[in-house]
């Protein structure tokens, strides 16, 4: 089939496709010193095939044509990896459906006619920036305190030479999954980032390259997101059962023992 | 102009030895009077700041992403290649080496992908040392996979998420020299100029994407790690963003464009479901070590076959045709080869689905025989993934796939200093041509992009800086005035258009004109038809996009519209260089140039060389510069894989 006629067969496939009509309650804000407040949109057509985002394409690109502006989100992958995307749906981060993101979001988990109400994460930590985008620098700002291992580029042992059980590698890989979104944080009534600090610790602490600097890098990385403004850990359990990736609570019962016994016989003196 | 790659004198393994000795050094103590620009932090990008920072030069890094760990590279799925021969089945750098110029058609340049075959072995070391959690055996040692036309186990990875786990271990090391000051990241920021001064480059302009400030940057050299282009064809595998405006800006500041036309289409793709498709989502290619692609023999069988249907088709009746036509590597020959397959079968009428243009990608045989819990441990991840999108249960039935744009082998022209044509400024990783010829092999592109930044380009930009003055060039410098009135006024001319069309109805249609005659297979009719529609539709744009809002805020509108001008250029350059490339190579098949058997047919007499294009005006046609290749080590053959 010819790509002509293979857009024409699109087009018929869509009229066939059953089409949902619904309506939108979207955060607008201009910028970080606006107040900001809903504003509602019809969207109408909305195939089941078409991903969150893609709804909000065809949204925007509605609103473009009229002249207005269109309502800004951040996004890149569309894979669930970059951690870009960030959109409270229905009061829940990245939606309804748990372990993905709202890019990996589809239109069939909707229904004909529902209201869906769109906002930004809502943390002091990460202001708004303009509409559903916001600032996550802090979250960079954590790593910089000490989510590393000091190493140069360059005259590093063999890779084999230190074996690691597979079964320690797997957790930290399991850790290391996080794709540092802040949904974590926006499910928080607090607005803590135990979560995504527990998942760096974590993944580093299991690991032998991680041991020189166990101690340090707890304590530093608590010390960062604590003047970040990111609130108290209460464990309620939220951020893991809203992380896309699915990081686990024994993070940060990991996190709260790196960094007891950081603090117990601190090296940071 | 005479094209210099600079390849050292010596035989092939050891050139890069005698180079790193050759090259000269700065002292420890004034590596800090050099500032460089590194623009990307993808894993080029990511893992060069971080090293030259180490070394003690400023660097300044830019993304256009809210956080240098969000670069395209986080995608990549499947793995890095590395010529560690852990598994003791004979591979070797030589090996590796051998396999990527024969991968590559025999279009890259010999001494680049050795080097990167050397390399390779260390940025494991590296990786590693940094908390890189690769995938492991039971005893502890890490773990391989074959990947995409390789007959070794070669490639390490991480889950189905290595590009992930790479770029977070550069990310981390980039983040340790911005604590420590040697880095200044400049996040959300878009470069979009490069600016000379006394025929050297020295500094860039960009634009800070939330307040829309255009800003002045001036250093000793800049280096640009900006990605590929994949996304001229709007629908791509590549993320939202990615984009070509920082290489093609340097290219209209001089730097020569290497073989635009080469690009990768990769076969494991979800198909497109419907007009409103932003992106495609690729299946990564590891996959196909268990998956079997087939089709119904039938054509009647096969229309509109779903896959909850395919059970029904019994396997006398199914077309394995990749295990059919190439025995010796079946569902593992190289993307282009695969890809065309796909497209053959489909054209055959013999596609599924309700468009036809799918095949099937099936593992109940792997899963009978290795059981589900081992096909999850391997592919998890991905299965969950297509289930998202589809709807449909691998674990129950086929998957579904088409090939896809994914990748662009070409890129800025660079010497084996990975320095352009433009004095003092670099490209590395994906924004370059150089190491994977006319299609690139899977799990060498996170191979090369390391291998630039760690290993590569922190030696050989030491070679430039040392013969060059501390001084700094002054952002009042009257270069830097004119390249910032060049980018405000483009932006003004952009932002007062206000047609009636938007920028993704131009980038449509654009991709639309690639797709359809600069895509999987290509002729001399349809490129010269789709050069003239390009130019018409790149002349409807500058009169008819509507841009709106305004400079001063952050406006996706805006950011696209430069990227799409952009696009708008580019597009007919690649065009250009598939008219010029009259032969059929890798990723670049030309229909009037195959085998009775449907294969690329090469024309080594005429075209064993490097087509470097320099600009000479939007509405003018490019000067096409050859870097002819040789070839020393690997014997040219026509490639099989039967
Ligand atoms: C889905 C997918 C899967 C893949 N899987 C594999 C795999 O398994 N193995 C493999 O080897 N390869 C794989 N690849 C290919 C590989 O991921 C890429 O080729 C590689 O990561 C490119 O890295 P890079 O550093 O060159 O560029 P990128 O990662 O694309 O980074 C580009 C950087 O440049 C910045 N940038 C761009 N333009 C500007 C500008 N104008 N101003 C400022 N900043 C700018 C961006 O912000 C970003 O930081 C895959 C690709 C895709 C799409
Ligand atoms: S822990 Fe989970 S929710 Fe939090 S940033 Fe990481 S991936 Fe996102
Ligand atoms: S856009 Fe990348 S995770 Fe959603």
């Amino acid at each position: 089939m010819s790509d002509e006629l293979f857009f024409q067969f699109i087009a018929k496939k869509l009229i066939t496709i059953k089409k949902m009509n619904l309506t939108l309650k979207v955060w607008r804000q201009k910028n970080v010193n606006d107040k900001g407040g809903f504003q509602t949109y019809q969207v109408s057509d909305i195939s089941e095939d078409m991903s969150f985002l893609e709804m909000f394409d065809v949204l925007n690109e509605d609103l473009a044509r009229k002249g207005e502006d269109p309502i800004h989100f951040d996004h890149d992958c569309r894979e669930g990896i970059c951690g870009m995307c960030s959109m409270y749906i229905n009061g829940r981060p990245h939606g309804p459906k748990q372990k993905i993101t709202t890019c990996q979001l589809h239109m069939r988990s909707f229904k004909d006619g529902d209201t869906i109400t769109v906002e930004p994460w809502r943390a002091g930590a990460f202001p708004v920036i303009k509409d559903l985008v916001v600032d996550r620098s802090a979250f960079d700002r954590i790593i910089q305190a000490g989510g590393y291992v000091n190493v140069n580029t360059g005259g590093t042992p063999d890779a084999n030479e230190i074996p690691i059980p597979k079964t320690v590698a797997d957790e930290a890989m399991d850790a290391a999954t996080c794709i540092g979104c802040g949904a974590c944080v926006a499910a928080c009534k607090n607005a803590s980032a135990m979560l995504f600090v527990a998942a760096k610790v974590s993944q580093l602490a299991l690991l032998p390259q991680g041991q020189v600097e166990r101690k340090t890098r707890a304590e530093n990385m608590v010390a960062q997101m604590d003047a970040e403004g990111f609130g108290a850990c209460t464990n309620t359990g939220a951020c893991s059962a809203e992380c896309p990736k699915g990081i686990s609570l024994t993070t940060i019962a990991r996190l709260n023992r790196e960094y007891f016994s950081a603090k117990a016989s601190s090296e940071n003196v | 102009m005479k094209l210099e790659s600079k390849i050292p004198e010596g035989a092939i393994g050891d050139k890069w030895t005698k180079h790193k000795f050759n090259v000269k050094l700065v002292n420890p103590a004034n590596k800090r009077k050099y500032d460089v620009i590194v623009v990307g932090t993808g894993l080029a990008g990511a893992s060069a700041a971080a090293s030259l920072g180490e070394l003690g030069y400023n660097v300044k890094a830019f993304c256009f992403q809210d956080s240098p760990r969000r670069a395209h590279s986080i995608a990549a799925q499947g793995g890095i290649n590395a010529a560690k021969n852990y598994q003791n089945d004979g591979d070797s750098v030589f090996r590796l080496f051998y396999d990527t110029v024969k991968g590559g058609d025999y279009r890259a340049r010999e001494a680049n992908v050795h080097r990167l075959a050397e390399v390779s072995v260390n940025i494991i070391d590296q990786c590693v040392a940094q908390g890189v959690p690769f995938a492991r055996e039971y005893g502890g040692l890490l773990a391989n996979r074959s990947f995409g036309g390789a007959q070794v186990s070669r490639t390490f990875y991480a889950k189905g998420q290595t590009g992930q786990q790479l770029l977070l271990g550069a990310y981390s090391a980039l983040s340790r020299q911005i604590k420590n000051g040697k880095v200044e990241m400049h996040n959300r920021t878009e470069m979009l100029d490069l600016v000379m001064v006394d025929g050297k480059a020295r500094g860039i302009i960009t634009r800070d994407l939330i307040t829309g400030k255009i800003e002045r940057h001036s250093a000793h050299a800049v280096v640009l790690a900006t990605g590929g282009y994949g996304n001229v064809f709007f629908l791509s595998t590549n993320a939202m963003g990615s984009n070509a405006t920082a290489a093609w800006r340097a290219h209209k500041k001089g730097a020569l464009m290497a073989n635009p036309c080469y690009t990768q289409i990769h076969p494991t793709c979800i198909p497109v479901s419907g007009d409103h498709q932003s992106k495609l989502t690729l299946m990564s290619e590891s996959l196909r070590n268990d998956g079997r692609v087939w089709v119904p023999k039938d054509a009647a069988k096969a229309k509109g076959l779903s896959a909850k249907d395919a059970a029904n088709i019994p396997d006398s009746e199914r077309d394995y045709y990749l295990e059919r036509r190439y025995p010796a590597f079946g569902n593992l020959v190289p993307r282009d080869v695969a890809s065309r397959n796909a497209k053959m079968v489909c054209d055959e009428g013999r596609g599924v689905g309700t468009t036809g243009l799918a095949v099937f990608l099936d593992f109940s045989d792997a899963i009978k025989r290795d059981g589900k819990k081992v096909v999850e441990a391997k592919y998890g991840n991905l299965f969950d993934m297509y289930k998202q999108i589809t709807g449909d249960n691998p674990y129950e039935m086929p998957m579904m796939i088409y090939p896809a744009v994914h990748y662009t082998m070409g890129g800025l022209w660079v010497d084996y200093n990975l320095m352009t044509n433009v004095d003092g400024c670099y490209a590395i990783g994906e924004a370059n041509f150089s190491d994977h010829g006319a299609n690139r092999l899977g799990a060498s592109a996170l191979m090369q992009g390391l291998a630039d930044g760690y290993f590569v380009l922190p030696y050989t930009i030491g070679d430039y800086l040392a013969k060059m003055p501390y001084e700094r060039v002054s952002t009042d410098h009257a270069a830097f005035e004119e390249a910032e009135k060049a980018v405000k006024d483009k932006i003004n001319t952009l932002l007062n258009i206000k047609g009636s069309q938007t920028v993704d109805d131009f980038h449509k249609k654009l991709g639309k004109i690639m797709w359809e005659y600069c895509g999987m297979a290509r002729n001399e009719a349809g490129l010269k038809k789709a050069k003239g529609m390009i130019r018409e539709l790149r002349e409807e744009f500058w009169e008819d996009v509507n841009v709106l809002g305004s400079n001063e805020e952050l406006n996706m509108s805006l950011e696209k519209a430069n990227r799409v001008a952009d696009f708008l250029e580019l597009g007919e350059l690649m065009v250009d260089d598939a008219l010029n490339r009259d032969e059929s190579c890798g990723g670049h098949f030309r229909e009037e140039h195959q085998t009775e058997e449907g294969e690329a047919k090469r024309n080594d007499e005429k075209f064993a060389y490097v087509g470097a294009w320099e600009f000479q005006g939007v509405e003018k046609d490019e000067v096409l510069h050859k870097e002819e290749l040789v070839f020393e080590n690997v014997k040219l053959t026509q490639r099989s894989y039967k």
